[in-house]
């Protein structure tokens, strides 16, 4: 998912980007090879089954007997994180009209573009789980379930676009790299999809700030100011500390979630060190110094009670981003009524036809 | 190379920029999750060949202005786009119908460029109508579905038509010395248009009032509005690179 | 958008030619059609897919062939879509 900064927090893990999400998918294709077992035997105690499929890192499909609790957490975990796709385009996509060139514009309009297919993947892999997507857009719509909090920051200048991509999505393939090992394996499909996306948006933010670093002066104060303004909201995009984390263990067994939001956090840190320094800004933070001992970096900690006051609704653009959704899905209402007509009206005259 | 080709490609070019502009302010607020990917692929599509038209713009002009040059640093009165495609957006039915409208035109006009004497400009619409035949498709497809919808779709896309009807004649003014004749363009239109229509149960607008200018750079108030959002940041740092 | 008025498709694309189409997702459409243009947006934004078919509860609907140029083609040029379009300078790790 985006980050681990809703309400409820769970998940996963992240490093080596691109490399290890073909080694995910080569892990799922060996895994598949190995066939350990089809379904549940007639009369079979179906939580040993659950148990012996996850035990063997084979991946759960749809069909599968699975526990009620491991469908609800799935269906909560992948439906919020498809919220967040589509509530994190309204940020990037607040910079698509005033792009400063066109080629930048056609990146932008495309990585904005590329959200919303992600969000579409995992509606469609959260509907594999028994929900049906209208019943998951109006669970957003009327706030009963949340989306990644960092999208609740609002977009200030053009370097925001830029910090966005480095810092935001680089949190969030964090993040989703280890879900490409989820034991879901319709979920895990979808994320080896999105990560290998990711990885431009990524790369393209990176791009950004490393021309504004190393242009006028004007330029390289705007990007300092935007990882200023990111960098602590992207570190609480993984949730709340391991000590106040309620469904981790659970979501560990059943590995859904394989390493803990501290874990992922500090090898977001470890990574996002080297990278500043070749950019040449500065994170925001004098206390980030390597430890030799760790053989980490140790940072300063998010404000976590901003991050609860942001997940409450009180965030800079909690409502605007809201409303935003809302009017679309209602304005556009009278269209998808036509298509349906539209099809319907097909349908019988198709009848009609073969009668 | 004459000035006319210059002219001819900046029209092409700005057509192309300014649409994929105004498409460009769909996204995440389209009807539904699948039209807003839609409707970004046919933005890139128009700003892709944007760029490639006003690259050969600028070679074609010889005073060292690249496409970015060209896009940020015109005024109003210099862009050469017809009124059609800076029209705002309004409802679904008024986007699809300037879209319907402009890419049974465009595809006819690329159509025709691939095959012109120009080398470049040849390319340029081997490429572009392809794209534009996907855009045709798409639009019709929702004209139709709008027409034949709902009442209210159908009274809303009718309202579209109508609306957007008087801009289409502009696109079609005779220019004899251009690497293709927009006028020679029209039969192909025409018929495009009336299939379409006439499956969607829309009726075709009479002619009448034909509002004109965008290609000598006398354009509706809205343009300056597109514009000023379009190159506020580009025109705040001027030098710079992005 | 519910589920009688916009059903479920679930969408197979092949890649390339020689191999077999493969599911890839699923989305919603009112129509085999708009299904269609939809799995084309959603699932091939870098192209890759030669062929799509969509599948509604019991019919098959797929691309024709010559469709697929203008089906397909145009996100041939979108090469800012591939990660490695971008500059990375030398040093920098993770990324
Ligand atoms: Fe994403
Ligand atoms: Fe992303």
């Amino acid at each position: 998912m985006y980050g681990n900064d809703f309400s409820a927090p769970d998940d996963p893990p992240g490093g080596g980007l691109l490399g290890e999400v073909e080694a995910a998918e080569a892990a799922l294709r060996e895994a598949a090879a190995r066939a350990r077992r089809s379904g549940a035997a007639p009369g079979e105690d179906l939580d040993a089954y659950f148990a012996d499929v996850i035990e063997a890192d084979q991946k759960i499909e749809p069909r599968d007997w699975m526990p009620d609790d491991y469908r609800r957490t799935l269906i909560r975990q992948i439906a919020q994180h498809a919220h967040s796709e589509i509530i994190g385009m309204q940020p990037e996509g607040n910079w698509i009209s005033r792009a400063p060139s066109l080629k930048r514009k056609a990146i932008l309009l495309a990585k904005v573009q590329d959200e919303a297919g992600h969000g579409l993947y995992l509606y469609a892999a959260a509907e594999t789980l028994g929900i049906d997507r209208d019943e998951l857009v109006e669970l957003l719509l009327s706030g009963r379930q949340k989306y990644s909090s960092i999208f609740n920051y609002p977009t200030l200048t053009w370097a925001d676009v830029g910090a966005i991509g480095w810092l935001v999505d680089g949190a969030a393939i964090v993040n989703q790299v280890p879900l490409c090992r989820c034991s879901y394996g319709p979920y895990a499909r979808a994320m080896i999809r999105v990560c290998k996306e990711e990885s431009f948006h990524q790369r393209q933010g990176y791009e950004i700030l490393h021309t504004l670093a190393h242009g006028t002066e004007g330029q390289k104060a705007m990007a300092q100011d935007a990882v200023d303004r990111w960098w602590y909201p992207s570190l609480a995009m993984f949730g709340p500390p391991d000590a106040d984390s309620t469904h981790s263990a659970k979501s560990m067994a059943w590995k859904i979630k394989r390493f803990s939001n501290d874990e992922l956090r500090q090898r977001f840190v470890d990574m996002c060190v080297g990278q500043a320094e070749v950019l040449g800004l500065t994170l925001p933070d004098p206390d980030l110094r390597w430890n030799d001992e760790r053989q980490a970096y140790d940072y300063t900690q998010p404000d976590y009670d901003e991050l609860m006051q942001v997940i409450k609704g009180n965030g800079p653009c909690n409502r605007q981003r809201m409303e935003h959704r809302r009017r679309a899905h209602t304005e556009g209402a009278w269209v998808r009524e036509a298509a349906a007509a539209y099809a319907a009206k097909r349908a019988e005259k198709k009848e009609k036809v073969a009668a | 190379m004459t000035g006319t080709h210059f002219e001819f490609a900046l029209g092409l070019g700005d057509d192309a920029l300014i649409a994929a502009q105004r498409l460009g302010e769909w996204t995440s607020r389209a009807p539904e999750m699948e039209e807003d990917i839609a409707l970004a692929n046919i933005a890139l599509d128009q700003l892709g060949a944007a760029r490639l038209l006003l690259t050969y713009a600028g070679e074609l002009e010889g005073a060292g202005r690249d496409e970015d040059a060209l896009a940020y640093l015109r005024d109003d009165r210099q862009f050469r786009n017809c009124l059609l495609v800076e029209l705002p957006n309004g409802d679904f039915a008024v986007t699809m119908a300037k879209l319907f409208f402009l890419s049974a035109y465009q595809l006819p006009l690329y159509a025709a460029l691939a095959g012109c004497a120009d080398e470049r400009l040849a390319a340029i619409g081997a490429k572009a109508r392809k794209e534009s035949a996907y855009h045709l498709d798409h639009a019709a497809l929702w004209v139709k579905r709008l027409g034949d919808g709902t009442e209210e779709s159908h009274r809303r896309m009718q309202a579209a038509v109508d609306e957007v009807w008087p801009y289409v004649h502009e696109l079609f003014a005779a220019d004899p010395a251009a690497p293709v004749d927009p006028a020679t363009l029209r039969a192909d239109f025409d018929a495009t248009v009336a299939d379409v229509l006439d499956e969607a149960t829309l009726t075709r607008p009479a002619d009448g009032w034909a509002p004109g200018g965008g290609r000598a750079g006398v354009h509706t108030e809205h343009l300056s509005f597109l514009l000023a959002e379009m190159q506020v940041l580009h025109r705040a740092h001027p030098g710079a690179r992005w | 958008m519910s589920k009688e008025t916009s059903p479920l498709w679930e969408v197979f694309v092949r890649a390339r030619r020689g191999l077999s189409h493969t599911h890839v997702g699923s989305l919603h459409a009112p129509d085999a059609e708009l299904a269609l243009r939809n799995a084309r947006d959603v699932y091939t934004r870098r192209q890759e897919g030669v062929s799509i078919w969509v599948v509604p509860a019991s019919a098959i609907t797929a691309s024709s062939p010559d469709e697929k140029d203008a089906f397909f083609d145009p996100a041939a040029d979108k090469v800012y879509r591939h990660p490695t379009f971008y500059e990375v300078p030398d040093g920098v790790a993770h990324l």
